[in-house]
């Protein structure tokens, strides 16, 4: 366990702890580029050069293993010196176009440029010039000229998806980012690159030239493409969520997310059902809030407890699940079940993929609800949204007198629906998904629902109040009465589940 | 001591034949062999660290000492890299090492590789070395049919596999790790040290990178004992050298001198003298990349490792450049900078961008576009780059650039327009 001082800060870290990783210990961040922490040490960006008393050269931090006595300066005029000579050194190819690059705002070397240098540049001479739009493969566009060869990329295909797609062509200032020959950057992970780029060289295709970063706003939230449930921000602007970005979670997905996860963002902003409706005549209509809970109403207080069944989602959060439990508690109807989407043992790895394309299947399961069998003769079938295409067709089939759904997007359900009632996605209401650790994570609200949408639990207590049985609901009521937890309890990487044994 | 007394390497050179196997074995080539299957590897690595040979590939590393950084209790096989990269600019030695006695290198090789206990090497050859790389090959097929590589190299046990790989043309395959990784098929780039390549080298495993030069001394050493290749050169810098001497001389050529030898008597007696009468200017004596020395400077010095650096230049790797006064300055240090910022292999910010940046400088001073302030950036980018990457590319033309602005700076400011 060496003791080393890093800018007059003692600190003692443990054994072949780099002086970069020590000085992030103690709270003193060094400029970089082509350092990540879960990648190979690559050392070209030369951005980390520190002062190490008795060391002849300046050092790069990354690759110095911190030694006992160890005085390091990252803060003295040499060092201001050496940033500066490195930064100046990057930036004359790099295109000094700030204000037309998508990474504006989120750009390393714009950072450090403005925390570093602030000075003008001597370089006369005409820039190198490279191929600006390049095309990797389907999610990833690259502008060579703001390629800044810090390898990050080409280290992810090779370390972490072992896929090998990428590679540096010709050499020098000529140095040139692109794929082997006959390969294309596809893999399932591809956009995780440009999440690691520092600069503008590689840019999503779907986010690109959308929107400045600047105008984004992001809270914590979810992914739900999958039982792994990535934690991401969620970026969001006027009404729409943007792009989803990687959050880490050592626990869970480290710091990546799959390309089909991250792109599932447009559900948020497409195909919603946006007001109550109703079927009349076989015609589903809109309706008002009003018509639309009577008609529920009526189909639920003329029947039995035992002619109806509750359908939960996999792909809804615990809290609306845990409401339609007590929903049933309330109205003495007992058959829980869930619906969810189909595995797909086709897309599927053992990294973050998984086959059950569920966010929430832990969640629902713990809840005590069946994965849905139908139920011959019921009369009537309250659901969350999430069935298959096999529950569909079973319902179908069954052709219940009432099927009431509380509906995020228009589709095929709502298609089958005879009340349909406008749901908030898990965007834009506070709750949690439980993965397939079990483990409880918490999604924060990114935007008000839009038109009459309400959460699904919100619906719920309507719908108790039509049925004169009042229930007073709250997300984290609801939490805590389902899972024993507070949303407090949750922090940003979220709780496993005590066994229920 | 006379140029013609100091024949460790060259003995050969000129007798007919040389590269064969029956006229090296006719000069007592192999016969080293025996006496060194009959030692054991700790006292053949006592013996090259008593003769002071040091690396001849221009960095000068005492070679018994790497050799001696290979740890013995690795279970991983060792291997030696030849390093046949030769292609610093000025510097043609290793090449005619190679095309006229191929066989003395080999045996070099099997000396190296008995001391660090490695059963597989390889010559890292530069691709444009086609002559030279056919008579190697020439001459591994001989040695093997006697029996000096192969299995049970003559009934002592040990065993040895040389192989023969070919460059595709980067300069930068000559610095040690970037051999290393072109070897291992990826792109040449000078890895991160540490790991060294005694420790972590080839395949992962401990490596020793020893240059041509260096490897074809021990056959010598070995025969001849440490003391009498010491009897060459000085007390500091032992043994022989070859200086591959090119420019405006009227004999350039190879000459293998006694280190401490006087660069003065080496350009005025062996080569000739200058070409066409003509004054001396300027002498790079160590290849390329190391610094400058002005006429008077260069009349002054001893080639050996200790007056060069008093001088503020280096030994390097023997390419003695020799300019008389017709030659420009700028020119000069534009074409090395052309071809440094060409070879970057552009892993390192400093580097790559410096070199390109240095060259562009100078390509529009010669253009006649000179502004003010381009002699304060070149040097600027020099100190910027120099000592701040993973290898010493950067460095490479750094050094000249401080030496040319500092010796002819006036030649420069000529160029500025006023």
């Amino acid at each position: 366990m060496p003791k080393l001082t890093i800018d007059g800060k003692e600190i003692e870290v443990a054994d072949g702890t780099t002086v970069f990783e020590a000085a992030r210990q103690a709270d003193i961040s060094i400029p970089h580029f082509c350092y990540h922490p879960k990648l190979s040490i690559a050392g070209n960006c030369r951005m980390c050069l520190v002062d190490i008393e008795k060391m002849p050269k300046p050092a790069i931090s990354c690759n110095t293993v911190a030694n006992e006595g160890m005085v390091v300066n990252t803060k003295t005029e040499k060092v201001k010196e050496l940033q500066k000579s490195v930064l100046e050194f990057i930036l004359i190819n790099h295109p000094i176009d700030c204000p037309v690059c998508d990474q504006a705002g989120e750009c390393k070397l714009q950072e450090f440029y403005m925390d570093y240098t602030m000075t003008d540049s001597e370089f006369h001479e005409e820039k190198v010039k490279k191929p600006k739009k390049v095309d990797l493969g389907p999610n990833v566009m690259l502008d060579d000229e703001r390629c800044i060869l810090c390898s990050r990329c080409i280290r992810f295909c090779d370390e972490i998806t072992h896929t090998s797609e990428l590679c540096f062509s010709e050499r020098g200032d000529r140095s040139t980012l692109t794929t082997f020959p006959g390969k294309q950057l596809d893999n399932k992970y591809s956009l995780n690159t440009v999440d690691i780029c520092p600069v503008g060289a590689l840019t999503s295709k779907p986010f690109r030239f959308q929107k400045r970063v600047w105008f984004l706003k992001h809270v914590p939230s979810v992914c739900s493409g999958c039982a792994t449930g990535c934690n991401i921000y969620m970026d969001y602007d006027d009404g729409k969520v943007w792009r989803y970005r990687t959050r880490d979670n050592e626990s869970v997905n480290q710091c990546w997310t799959c390309d089909a996860g991250r792109l599932s963002y447009p559900l948020h902003n497409e195909k919603r059902v946006t007001r109550p409706m109703v079927r009349k005549n076989g015609v589903l209509e809109y309706s008002t809030i009003s018509d639309a809970l009577g008609e529920i109403a009526r189909a639920l207080s003329s029947l039995g407890g035992d002619e109806a069944v509750l359908v939960g989602s996999a792909q809804e959060s615990n809290e609306n699940n845990m409401a339609l439990k007590k929903f049933g508690q309330t109205c003495q109807i007992k058959d829980l079940q869930y619906s969810a989407k189909p595995k797909d043992d086709a897309d599927a790895d053992n990294f973050l993929i998984k086959a059950d394309k569920n966010p929430n299947r832990a969640g629902v399961q713990h809840l005590g609800y069946q994965e849905f069998h139908g139920g011959i003769g019921v009369k009537v079938v309250l659901a969350l949204e999430g069935f298959s295409e096999t529950h569909l067709s079973q319902l179908r089939e069954e052709g219940p007198v009432a099927f009431i759904l509380l509906a995020t997007h228009l589709g095929p359900e709502t298609e089958l629906a005879d009340v349909v009632l406008p749901a908030a996605t898990f965007g834009e209401q506070e709750g949690s998904f439980t993965n397939f650790q079990n483990r409880v994570q918490k999604f924060e609200a990114a935007l008000i629902p839009q038109g009459m949408v309400l959460p699904a639990w919100k619906w719920l207590e309507k719908i108790a109040q039509e049925l004169k049985q009042p229930l007073q609901l709250s997300a984290e009521a609801l939490l805590q009465e389902g899972f024993g937890l507070k949303f407090a309890d949750l922090g940003t990487e979220g709780k496993i589940l005590e066994s229920k044994n | 001591m006379d140029v013609m007394e100091a024949k460790v390497l060259t003995k050969n050179f000129g007798v007919k034949d040389s590269h064969t196997l029956p006229v090296y074995e006719s000069t007592g080539g192999y016969n080293v062999l025996k006496r060194l299957f009959s030692m054991k590897p700790e006292e053949v690595i006592e013996e090259v660290k008593k003769s002071g040979l040091r690396g001849r590939g221009g960095a000068g590393f005492p070679t018994g000492l790497k050799w001696s950084f290979v740890p013995k209790d690795s279970p991983k096989p060792k291997y030696l890299c030849v390093n046949a990269d030769e292609s610093e600019p000025g510097t043609f030695k290793d090449r005619y090492l190679m095309e006229l006695d191929p066989h003395r290198l080999i045996e070099g090789i099997i000396v190296c590789s008995y001391a660090i206990d490695c059963h597989q090497s390889y010559i890292y050859i530069r691709g444009e070395f086609v002559f030279p790389k056919e008579r190697l090959e020439q001459a591994i097929a001989e040695a093997y049919a006697k029996g000096y590589l192969g299995k049970n190299i003559l009934g002592s046990g040990y065993d040895l596999e040389l192989t023969v790989h070919r460059g595709a043309g980067a300069y930068i395959c000559g610095e040690e790790t970037a051999l290393l990784n072109s070897l291992e098929g990826l792109r040449g780039m000078p890895r991160l040290k540490p790991p060294f390549p005694a420790v972590v080298g080839l395949f992962g495993c401990p490596t020793v990178v020893n240059n041509v030069e260096t490897l074809s001394a021990l056959p010598f050493i070995l025969g001849e004992g440490p003391e009498a290749y010491r009897k060459f050169g000085t007390e500091k810098s032992p043994g022989t050298k070859m200086f591959s001497v090119s420019g405006h001389v009227v004999r350039p050529g190879n000459y293998e001198i006694p280190l401490g030898y006087s660069l003065k008597k080496l350009i005025e007696e062996d080569c000739g003298g200058m070409k066409d009468g003509k004054a001396l200017k300027a002498v790079i004596p160590g290849g390329s990349s190391v610094p400058v020395l002005p006429a008077k400077d260069a009349m002054e010095v001893n080639l050996d490792y200790e007056s060069l650096a008093e001088k503020g230049s280096m030994l390097g790797s023997g390419g003695v450049i020799v300019m008389d006064e017709t030659t420009c300055m700028v020119k000069t240090l534009t074409n090395l900078a052309h071809f440094y910022a060409h070879e970057s292999c552009g892993q390192c910010s400093p580097c790559r961008e410096g070199t390109g940046w240095a060259h562009k400088i100078l390509k529009r001073m010669l253009a006649g576009e000179g502004r003010a302030g381009d002699l304060e950036t070149l040097h600027r980018i020099a100190d910027n780059m120099a000592g701040k990457t993973i290898c010493v590319l950067a460095d490479a033309l750094a050094m000249p650039i401080w030496s040319y602005l500092k010796h002819f700076r006036s030649e420069f400011e000529a160029y500025i327009e006023k």
